[in-house]
Parts: structure tokens; sequence; C-alpha cells
């Protein structure tokens, strides 16, 4: 066994290992299949996508895909945490704003974010920004809602207990009980929010919002029938799915919330 | 100084068209360095009074001043401990206690230096770092008084702060808390359903009636501290007081 392996309690090597396997078998199994089935387009085989996903990771228009992609998201993201937070925060502390804002909120939040395609195309062109607008629609909401429930539940004692130290005006609460009483619900909405996001970046490339991007890439793909990188681009999709998950997590999430450990939630 | 006068006090809640009278015709003063408790069954708004003096809660007649000066909000003049666990669970006990100075305007290495005198005097100063869940019950309540104390109040206000302890601990913050207020010198008033924590603290009992809360009596004790918890002095005065809050007579079939 070498030092990584090592390095790690026998519980976290056992996962590794099973993982490993695990990972090897569906592979094998989905190799073995698209042997059986002999056809590249009903299943592309699996040591295919994996020669083609090493020729595009090393292609120069494969890092402007994801740039292009990552350029959309993060316009949606911005604009949802510009937008989202300060309506959810509003509504939360505020009951005027609650009532002034819910009925639009409640009317616009269950139309699926890909019912704005049209009108993207419309206001925005066949631009970057028509594909961010679609993933801040996506985004919005659930960071609206996460907010403000994080705010509505802000627990009285705490709110009290600053108002008897010196921070009894609506913004010294607001910045110094609320806010970081709301955190751990309002990270978990922008969490949600992020999968939704990512979901609405792949379909609104997808869809013609966007001439390039990886969800762009797979639709390219499946018209010139070239399968296995269509699932090269949903390989690429998910890890970086996987990968702002955990960088979420990781390094945002227990950094911020370090005080909650020990903490049931 | 830190004087406390309440004259004529009534709270009365409104439910709907219903009007539920909580206080009515509270008269008591505090000196300046007392320690009043106030003592009252479940439901008798000792609570509430304790609020009103915080200035959480809004009174509907008479006044309630401090040094002369009408509370009508919350201020820094009063620090409050309360029954559940107030500390910001996201601030360390640090960040706790040296909230109250920031928000005042202090300069931050002078909270500091405040905090960590207040840490000394409750004895958690090896605690400075950690969170509120590290700590115990106690501990958390411990660094509770030390964050109202912080922040320069001239009475303490304390709402049942040691009622979710054990009671050992219990024992041991009472007299811990004795201590600090013979230190500090500072003007408290302390509500507790216990007749043995009101005996064993404080200078004078004051005992408020079932709902709506009147003053049924002022006991002063003379007794010099410390004091014992089975001394045939002290209980007497609990005898007297349990007799007065006539938790056996008239019992009603309904409570």
């Amino acid at each position: 066994m070498n030092s990584f392996i090592l390095g790690m309690d026998s519980q976290n090597v056992q996962k590794v290992i099973i993982g490993v396997f695990s990972l090897a078998a569906f592979a094998l199994l989905w190799e073995l299949m698209a042997i059986y089935v002999n056809n590249s387009f009903y299943l592309p085989r699996f040591t295919n996508v994996a020669s083609a996903f090493f020729k595009v990771i090393q292609s120069a228009v494969f890092l402007n895909d994801v740039g292009i992609s990552l350029y959309h998201f993060l316009i949606g993201f911005f604009f949802a945490l510009l937008i989202g937070v300060p309506i959810g925060m509003a509504m939360g502390w505020f009951p005027i704003l609650d009532k002034i804002f819910n009925p639009a909120v409640e009317i616009f939040r269950p139309i699926p974010p890909l019912a704005w395609i049209p009108f993207a195309i419309i206001w925005l062109k066949l631009m970057h920004q028509a594909a961010g607008f679609i993933i801040f629609m996506g985004m919005v909401f659930p960071i609206i809602i996460s907010t403000y429930s994080g705010f509505k539940n802000v627990p009285r004692i705490y709110v009290e207990a600053a108002k008897v130290l010196n921070s009894a005006t609506p913004s010294k609460l607001i910045r110094n009980v609320a806010i970081p009483a709301a955190s751990p619900m309002i990270l978990s909405g922008i969490k949600t929010a992020m999968g939704v996001g990512w979901m609405c970046l792949a379909a609104s490339e997808m869809f013609g919002v966007s001439d390039s991007g990886i969800g762009y890439k797979i639709w390219f793909y499946y018209g010139i029938q070239a399968m296995d990188h269509v699932v090269v681009y949903m390989l690429i999709l998910g890890f970086i799915g996987l990968f702002m998950d955990f960088f979420f997590r990781y390094f945002i999430q227990n950094r911020i919330l370090k005080w909650q450990k020990g903490t049931v939630v | 100084m830190g004087e406390l006068v309440i004259q004529n006090l009534s709270k009365i809640f409104k439910k709907g068209n219903q009007e539920v009278p909580a206080l009515l015709n509270i008269d008591i003063t505090v000196k300046d360095g007392e320690f009043v408790t106030i003592l009252g069954p479940s439901g008798c708004g000792k609570t509430t009074l304790l609020r009103i003096i915080a200035g959480l809660e809004t009174y509907t007649g008479g006044t309630v001043s401090l040094d002369g000066e009408l509370i009508t909000g919350p201020g820094p003049k009063r620090g409050m401990v309360f029954q559940e666990y107030s500390l910001f669970p996201w601030k360390t006990v640090l960040g706790n206690i040296m909230f109250g100075p920031l928000m005042r305007g202090v300069s931050k290495k002078e909270a500091e230096e405040k905090a960590f005198s207040y840490l000394e005097l409750v004895g958690l100063s090896d605690f400075k770092n950690s969170y509120p869940y590290e700590l115990s019950g106690g501990m958390k309540q411990r660094v509770a008084i030390a964050r109202a104390l912080a922040n320069d109040p001239e009475i303490l206000l304390m709402d049942e702060p040691f009622g979710a302890l054990d009671a050992q601990t219990r024992n041991n913050l009472q007299n811990e808390l004795l201590r600090i207020w013979q230190e500090e010198k500072r003007t408290i008033v302390f509500v507790t359903h216990s007749v043995d924590e009101a005996v064993f603290l404080s200078d004078r009992i004051v005992i408020l009636s079932k709902r709506p809360g009147t003053i049924k009596k002022e006991i002063p004790i003379f007794i010099p501290l410390p004091r014992d918890r089975t001394r045939p002095e002290e209980n007497r005065i609990r005898n007297e007081v349990l007799r007065l809050l006539d938790t056996n007579a008239n019992p009603r079939p309904n409570e």
C-alpha cells in the first residue's frame, strides 16, 4: 500500500476501494452492452467515449466551451444573488413587503425556467445574456425562498438579545442577527439554486439560446450523430456540477458555518 | 447609579376584542446596588414585568424609570440575561461578549479588553475562542452574564437564568452570581419561581399574586451573606414565602 492509502482511516480506504471497483464494473457492463447492441448511435462503447474524452479535453475548443458555459452560469448566478437575496430578506423581515411581493413571486415561481426561452431570445438575442437569463430564472426563486424563510425564522431570542445590547435598529438587527442566523438556510438555498442553474444551463444552450458552450456541443454532436462525443460532454457537465458542489460544501459552507458543527441540521 | 422606580404600572394584553390584564398597580422601587427578586406562580406576569423594564415589552399604564429616565425601549443601561440560551451561536464566546461594546461604538481593542476581564470574572478565560455549541448549559449562562455586564449596565435584569440548569450547577452559579454582584456592585432584578433561590440570593423578595399580577407582599431579608441553604433563619423566611404563594391552599380543580 502506498502512503496515500495509509494516510486515510480504514473506513475511507474501504470506501475508495469499493468505489473504484464499482465504477470499473459499471464501465465493463457498459462496454459489454454496447458490444451486444452493436450500434454506436444507440449506445456508444465505453472505450470510444473514453478515447473521445481524452481527445476532447486536449482540444482548444474544449476550454472555450467550458469557459463560455461557466460565463453563462456566472451571469445567471450573479444576478440571482443580486436580486434574490435582497428580495428574500425584505420579504422575510418586513411583513408589509412580504404582502407586496408575495403574489408576484408565487405566480412566477412555478413557471419552469425553460418556458422563458422565447422571451430570452427576443429580449436578449442570441447572446450570452440570453442563456444567463434562463439560468437566472432557474436560480433566483430558490434563493428568494430560502432567504425568505431564513429571515422569517430567525429565533426571537437572538433578536431580543441584540436589542438589549445596543443593536435595536432594523439595519443593525438585519446585519448582526438576521444575516448570520439565516446564513445556513441561505447557503443551502444557494446550493439548491446552483443545481437548478446547472440544469438550465444545459437546456438553454441546447435550445438555441447560445451558439457555444457545453450544452450547445451536446446538441451539435447529436446533430452529426457523434454520440460518443455527446456522452463526453454529458460527463463533463456532470463532473463540473460535482466539482462545484464539492467546492461549495467544503470551502464555503464548512468555513462560514463552522459554528454549526455538532448541531443537527 | 441604578435606581429603578416603577409606579402604578399596568399591562393589558389585547386578544381580539378581549382584554387580558397581566399586571395591575405595580409599585416597586429598587435602590442602587440592591438585589431584588420577583417571585410568583407561573403565569403571574413576572417575566412580563422584567421584559417591560428591559424595554422589550410596552406597558399600558403607569411609569417605569431608571435614574429618573422614563423607559421607552431597550437601552444600554439595562442588561438582560434570558432564561433560554441566548448566546449568538455564530459568534465565539469572546465575540459574544464583545458584541455590546462594539455596537455601542467602543473600539475593538477596548471591547476585547473588556471582554477578557469579564470572561475572567466568570472564570471562562480558557474558552474565549469556543463556540456556544461547545459549552455546557452552565457555561453558556456564565457567558451570558459576562456579555450583559460587558455592556456596563446600571441594572442587570435576570429572567430565571438558572431555570434550565441541574441542581448542582444551579447552586454553583448562585454562589458565583453573589460573588460577582458583590464585586461589581450593580443593581439586580432577578425573576424566579424558586423560593430557595430567592431566599439565598436577594436583599428583598417581591411576591406577585396569580394573574393578573399584583404585588402581594415585599419581604426584606436581613440575613447577611453568605447564606445557608438549611439554617432555621432562612427556613423561616422560606416558609413565610411559601405560605404567601399559597401553592397548596385553595386548590382549584382546573389549575
